[in-house]
C-alpha cells in the first residue's frame, strides 16, 4: 500500500486527535444550546411514550417530528438510555425541560454518536491517492483528519447549537469512502440509510443517481433499488410523514438569510424599492410591509422584483446542477468526479433552494475537504468556501458568552487550514490570489463592525437585523464565487485526468 | 508548518479551554452569606473604588475586615481598582458600596471572567511563549509541545477560570522574572519578580532562590568592582519598586504594619482546612495544633522550613547558573509549602489534589476533563520526545515554577510502576470522594486521605529534587563523557 508510516504510529496520532476534540466537546457541555435541544428532547419523549403509528401526528409541542422515520427510531433507541439519566425528560408534557442530567445525557449522546464520524474519517484517509509527507504535520492524511475532526462548523453546530450532524456526516463520508474503494453496493446502501435519517441529503441524491446509473448501468440498478424499498417499509403513513418533512409553508428565506442567491436577490429587491421610492417611481403605500428582515419565518412578497415560489427555486436548483450531471454522465471521472459532482449538487441546492438553513453549507464543505488535500485548485476553493461558510455560521451563536469561543475556534481552524494547505502545495506560488486574500481579510472588519461596533450605535434599536443582512450578503459573494470556480474546475479538469488515465 | 502558526495554535487551544472552563460554576456561587473567592474579588473592587487608600486594610464602619478583608499586597488592590473603574462603566451596581454584597448575575460573571482572560493574555501567556522559545532545548516541535503542555496545565486553568483567582498575574510576573534572569537582564528580572511579590505574598516561596542566584552571580563577578556595582543596582531596583508600590501606605507608620498584619496572619493557626503539608498530615497522628502553643508552632515551622531550604540555597549561592536556579525554585517552593505556617492548598496549584475544593465549587466536570486531557497529552507528547532525549533531568526544565507533580518518564521500571499506582490511587480517591459517603465517625475521611497521599508525594519530590540539585555536577560530567 501507499502508507509510508508504520501502522502503530498511524493509529496513535489519529487517536490523539480524536480524543483531543472529544475533550474539547466535553468542556462545551455547559455552553449555550438552541431550541434544537428542546426539539430533540421532545422527540426522545414522544418516541418513548407513544406507539410508532402516532409519532407523526403528535403535536403537543410546536417542535413536531420533521425528520424521516429512521431518525425517529434512532431517537427511540436513545430514549432507552435516557431513562437512566432522568426519567422526567421522557414526559411529552415537560416542555422545555432541561435539568443538568438531561443536558449531560443529550450532549454525551452527540459526543458518543460522533464515533461513527471518526470511523468514516479513518476510512476516508485510506482513500487518499498518495500519503507521503516529510513529517507528520505535512501528511495529507493528517491534514484531512484535522480538517474533518476539528471542523469548526461541525463543532459549533453539533456541540453548542445542538444537532446530530457528526453522526449523519459520518454515514455520508463512509458512503463516499466505499465508492472510492469500489464497494458500490455498500456505498449505495449507506446513502439510502442516510436519506432515511435526514431528508436534507436529497440535495445530493442526483449526484448519486447519475453516477451509479452511468457506471453500473442497468444490471446493478436493481440491486440499488431494493435496499431503498426495504428501508422504506419501516416508514409509516407516507402523506403525513411527507407533510411534516417538507413544510413549504415556511418562507423563501430562513429568519437569518443563508448566504445564497436569494439573499442577494432580497437585497437587490430592497435596494430597488428604496431607489424607486426616492425617485418617485413607486408609491410607498402600495409596497408590502418590509417583513423580510423581521425575525419571523413567514411567507412574504417582494416589492419590485418578481416573487419567488417554491417551484421557481426547484427549477433554478435543477438548472444549476444539470450541467454537472451531464458532465459526469458523458465523462465520468471515477470516484473523484462523482465527489466533485456531489459537492456541486450540495452547493447548488444551497444557492438556489427554498428555505435553506445556513448549516447546510457544511454539506458542501466536509466532502470538499477530501478533494482539498489532493489538488491545488480544490484547496483554493476549499479555503474560500470553508472560511466564508464557517463565518456565516456566526449568527447561530449570538450570546456574549460564546463570542470568544467561536472567534477562537474559527481562528484555530482557519490558521491550521491556511498554513497546512499552503505547506502541502508549496510549489507553484501562493495558494490565494490577492483579491481572494483581501476578501477573506475583509471578514475581520466585518466581524468587528457587526458584533462590536454596531451594537453600541443608535441604529441597533431601529435596524437590529442590519448586521445579519451584511453578514449574509458578504458571505453570499464568497459562496457564489466558490460555486463558479468549482464548476469551472469540473468542466475543465476531466480532460487532464483522462490523459493521466490513458498514460 | 511554520513555528509561528504552531505556537498560535497552542495559544488558541489554551485560550479556548480556559474560556470553556469559565462557563462552569465559580467558588461560592449562590451560597450566602459568605459566598467564596469570586465574591472576595468583587468585594475588593468595591472597597478600593469607594474608599480612600488609607482605609483599605483597616477595620472601619465602611470596611468590615471579617467579610473578605484585603489580604494581598497593594498591587492586587490597584488591580482591583482598575477593574472597578471598568465595572463602574459597565454597570455601577456591581461595585456599589455595601449594596452590592453578594451580587451575582450572568453579565457580571462574564465581566469577571473576562478580566482574568485579559490579564492572562497580557502577562502569563507571552511569558510562557517566550520561555518555551528561548529556554527549551530541542527542536521547534519539542518547544511547541512543551508550550502546549504548560498552557493546558489544569491546575492554573481550574483555579483561575473555575474557582476564580488571579494567579496568572503573579505567576506570569514571576516567570518574566525568570526570563529576565535567564537572558541576563538582571535588573528587568528583579523588577518583574518584585512586582510579582507585591501582587501575592505567596511568591515569597520563590524569593530565596532569586536572592541567592543574584547574590551568587554578583559575588562571582567580584565583590570589589563590577560585582558590587551590580549588587547595588539590583538592590536599588528592588527598593525603588517596593517604594513605588507601597507609596500610598508610607505616610503613616501604622499603615505598613497593618498591611503586613493582614498579609501574614500569624493570629490564625498552623493550618486551616485540609492541606497536603506536613502539619496537617502530622495532625492525624499527633494533635500538634492543640498540643503546642502558638509560639512553639511558629518556631517549629520556621525552623523546619529553614532547614529544608538551606542546602539548596547554599548550593545555588556557590554555583549561580540557570539550571541550579530552576531546581532551587522547585525545592524552595516545596519546602515552604510543606513546612510553613498557614498554607492554603491553592499554594500548590496542583489539580488532582485540590479535588475536594473543586467538587465543592461544582467544577467536577472540568476537573475530570482537563486533568485527563493534560495527563494524556503529557504522556503522549512527552513520551514521544523522551525517546530522543534520554535524560530524566530534562524534565526539570519543564517543572521550574509550576511546582506540580508530573509523571516521571524515567526508564526505570520502579518509577513507572509507582506512577501508575499513583494514578490509580488518584482516580480511586476522586471516585470515592464524589460518589461514596464517608463513614459517620470520620466525616472528613476522603479529604484527609487526599491530603496525606499528596503530602507523601511532595515529600518524595522534595527529597528527589534536593538530591538532583546537590549532586548535579557529577551527573553532568558523566553525561558529557558519554556524549
Amino acid at each position: 500500500t501507499v502508507m509510508a508510516a508504520p501502522v502503530t504510529n498511524d493509529q496513535s496520532w489519529f487517536f490523539a486527535l480524536a480524543l483531543g476534540v472529544s475533550f474539547l466537546k466535553c468542556l462545551l457541555i455547559n455552553a449555550y444550546h438552541s431550541t434544537d435541544f428542546e426539539v430533540h428532547r421532545n422527540w426522545l419523549a414522544l418516541t418513548h411514550s407513544l406507539p410508532a403509528a402516532q409519532w407523526y401526528y403528535e403535536a403537543t409541542s410546536e417542535w413536531t417530528l420533521d425528520y424521516p422515520p429512521l431518525f425517529a427510531w434512532f431517537e427511540y433507541g436513545l430514549s432507552h438510555i435516557a431513562r437512566f439519566f432522568d426519567k422526567e425528560m421522557l414526559v411529552v408534557q415537560n416542555l422545555n425541560y432541561a435539568s443538568p442530567a438531561t443536558i449531560l445525557f443529550q450532549r454525551l449522546s452527540v459526543i458518543v454518536a460522533d464515533v461513527v464520524f471518526f470511523y468514516a474519517v479513518k476510512e476516508c484517509c485510506k482513500c487518499l491517492r498518495e500519503d507521503k509527507g516529510k513529517y507528520l504535520l505535512g501528511k495529507p492524511s493528517f491534514i484531512l483528519t484535522v480538517l474533518l475532526l476539528w471542523n469548526f462548523g461541525l463543532i459549533i453546530v453539533d456541540h453548542i447549537h445542538f444537532q446530530y450532524n457528526g453522526f449523519l456526516f459520518g454515514v455520508l463520508l463512509l458512503s463516499i469512502a466505499r465508492h472510492f474503494q469500489n464497494r458500490h453496493f455498500e456505498g449505495a446502501l449507506l446513502f439510502s440509510i442516510l436519506l432515511n435519517l435526514k431528508h436534507i441529503y436529497l440535495y445530493i441524491a442526483p449526484a448519486y443517481g447519475i453516477y451509479l446509473l452511468r457506471c453500473f448501468c442497468f444490471t446493478q440498478s436493481n440491486i440499488y433499488a431494493s435496499p431503498e424499498s426495504r428501508i422504506n417499509k419501516l416508514s409509516i403513513d407516507l402523506p403525513q410523514v411527507l407533510s411534516r418533512l417538507f413544510p413549504f409553508k415556511r418562507g423563501l428565506c430562513h429568519a437569518y438569510w443563508a448566504p445564497n442567491i436569494w439573499a442577494l436577490y432580497n437585497i437587490a429587491d430592497k435596494a430597488f424599492s428604496i431607489l424607486g421610492v426616492k425617485f418617485k417611481l413607486l408609491d410607498i403605500n402600495k409596497l408590502p410591509k418590509a417583513s423580510m428582515t423581521g425575525g419571523l419565518v413567514q411567507e412574504f412578497q417582494h416589492s419590485v422584483l418578481p416573487s419567488v415560489s417554491p417551484l421557481a427555486t426547484l427549477v433554478c436548483t435543477v438548472l444549476s446542477i444539470l450541467p454537472a450531471l451531464f458532465r459526469i454522465w458523458h465523462r465520468p471521472n471515477g470516484a473523484r468526479g462523482f465527489l466533485r459532482c456531489l459537492v456541486i449538487c450540495a452547493l447548488g441546492s444551497f444557492m438556489f433552494g427554498w428555505h435553506v438553513h445556513e448549516k447546510a453549507i457544511l454539506m458542501a464543505i466536509l466532502p470538499l475537504s477530501l478533494l482539498a488535500v489532493e489538488s491545488r485548485e480544490d484547496a483554493r476553493i476549499f479555503l474560500i468556501l470553508s472560511i466564508t461558510g464557517h463565518y456565516s455560521l456566526f449568527p447561530l451563536l449570538f450570546t456574549t458568552q460564546e463570542l470568544p469561543i467561536k472567534i477562537l475556534l474559527l481562528l484555530l481552524f482557519t490558521i491550521f487550514s491556511l498554513t497546512s494547505l499552503k505547506t502541502l502545495f508549496r510549489s507553484g506560488g501562493a495558494l490565494l490570489n490577492p483579491l481572494e486574500a483581501t476578501y477573506l481579510l475583509g471578514l475581520i472588519p466585518l466581524e468587528l463592525i457587526c458584533e462590536f461596533v454596531y451594537p453600541l450605535t443608535v441604529w441597533q434599536k431601529t435596524f437590529p437585523f442590519l448586521p445579519l443582512m451584511l453578514t449574509s450578503i458578504y458571505c453570499a459573494l464568497g459562496v457564489t464565487y466558490a460555486f463558479i470556480r468549482l464548476y469551472i474546475s469540473l468542466l475543465t479538469c476531466s480532460d487532464s485526468t483522462k490523459k493521466i488515465k490513458t498514460q | 508548518m511554520e513555528n509561528w502558526s504552531l505556537f498560535s495554535l497552542c495559544v488558541l487551544l489554551g485560550l479556548t479551554s480556559r474560556w470553556a472552563v469559565s462557563f462552569h460554576s465559580y467558588s461560592g456561587a449562590g451560597k450566602p452569606p459568605m459566598f467564596g473567592d469570586y465574591e472576595a474579588q468583587r468585594h475588593w473592587q468595591e472597597v478600593t473604588y469607594n474608599l480612600p487608600v488609607h482605609e483599605w486594610y483597616f477595620n472601619t464602619t465602611n470596611n468590615d475586615l471579617n467579610y473578605w478583608g484585603l489580604d494581598y499586597p497593594p498591587l492586587t488592590a490597584y488591580h482591583s481598582l482598575v477593574c472597578a473603574y471598568v465595572a463602574k462603566l459597565l454597570n455601577p451596581e456591581w461595585v456599589e458600596l455595601h449594596a452590592s454584597r453578594g451580587y451575582e448575575s450572568h453579565s457580571h460573571k462574564l465581566f469577571m471572567r473576562a478580566t482574568v482572560l485579559f490579564t492572562d493574555i497580557l502577562i502569563y501567556i507571552p511569558a510562557v511563549l517566550l520561555y518555551c522559545f528561548y529556554f527549551c532545548d530541542g527542536f521547534s516541535k519539542q518547544k511547541v509541545a512543551t508550550a502546549l503542555c504548560i498552557l493546558l496545565y489544569p491546575g492554573l486553568i481550574l483555579i483561575d477560570y473555575g474557582h476564580f483567582q488571579y494567579n496568572s498575574v503573579s505567576l506570569g510576573l514571576a516567570l518574566w522574572g525568570i526570563l529576565g534572569l535567564g537572558l541576563g537582564w538582571d535588573l528587568f528580572g528583579s523588577l518583574a519578580f518584585t512586582l510579582a511579590l507585591n501582587y501575592k505574598q505567596m511568591e515569597l516561596y520563590h524569593s530565596l532562590p532569586f536572592f541567592c542566584y543574584l547574590l551568587g552571580k554578583c559575588i562571582k563577578q567580584g565583590l570589589i568592582g563590577r560585582g558590587f556595582f551590580q549588587l547595588a543596582k539590583i538592590s536599588l531596583t528592588v527598593l525603588v519598586t517596593f517604594a513605588l508600590c507601597w507609596m500610598p501606605f508610607l505616610s503613616d507608620p501604622k499603615q505598613p504594619l497593618q498591611v503586613l498584619h493582614r498579609l501574614f496572619p500569624f493570629g490564625r493557626g498552623l493550618f486551616e482546612d485540609k492541606v497536603a503539608n506536613t502539619w496537617c498530615s502530622l495532625n492525624v497522628l499527633i494533635k500538634i495544633k492543640t498540643l503546642l502553643s502558638r509560639e512553639t508552632q511558629l518556631f517549629l515551622s520556621f525552623a523546619l522550613t529553614l532547614l529544608f531550604i538551606l542546602p539548596s540555597s547554599l548550593k545555588l549561592l556557590s554555583k549561580p547558573n540557570l539550571w541550579q536556579f530552576k531546581l532551587a525554585l522547585v525545592n524552595s517552593s516545596l519546602a515552604f509549602f510543606l513546612f510553613s505556617f498557614q498554607v492554603h492548598e491553592k499554594s500548590i496549584l496542583l489539580a488532582a489534589f485540590m479535588l475536594p475544593l473543586l467538587v465543592k465549587d461544582g467544577l467536577l466536570l472540568p476537573y475530570v476533563v482537563t486533568s485527563l486531557a493534560f495527563l494524556f497529552l503529557s504522556l503522549y507528547l512527552l513520551s514521544a520526545l523522551e525517546r530522543s532525549t534520554e535524560e530524566e533531568l530534562r524534565l526539570g526544565i519543564y517543572r521550574k515554577l509550576t511546582r506540580h507533580w508530573l509523571p516521571k518518564l524515567n526508564l526505570s521500571r520502579i518509577i513507572k510502576w509507582k506512577f501508575w499506582f499513583s494514578l490509580v490511587a488518584m482516580a480511586a480517591l476522586s471516585f470515592t470522594s464524589v460518589w461514596l459517603e464517608p463513614p459517620a465517625k470520620f466525616p472528613d475521611l476522603f479529604p484527609v486521605l487526599v491530603s496525606i497521599l499528596s503530602f507523601l508525594h511532595f515529600l518524595g519530590f522534595i527529597i528527589y529534587f534536593n538530591l538532583v540539585q546537590l549532586m548535579e555536577p557529577q551527573r553532568k560530567k558523566s553525561q558529557k563523557k558519554t556524549n
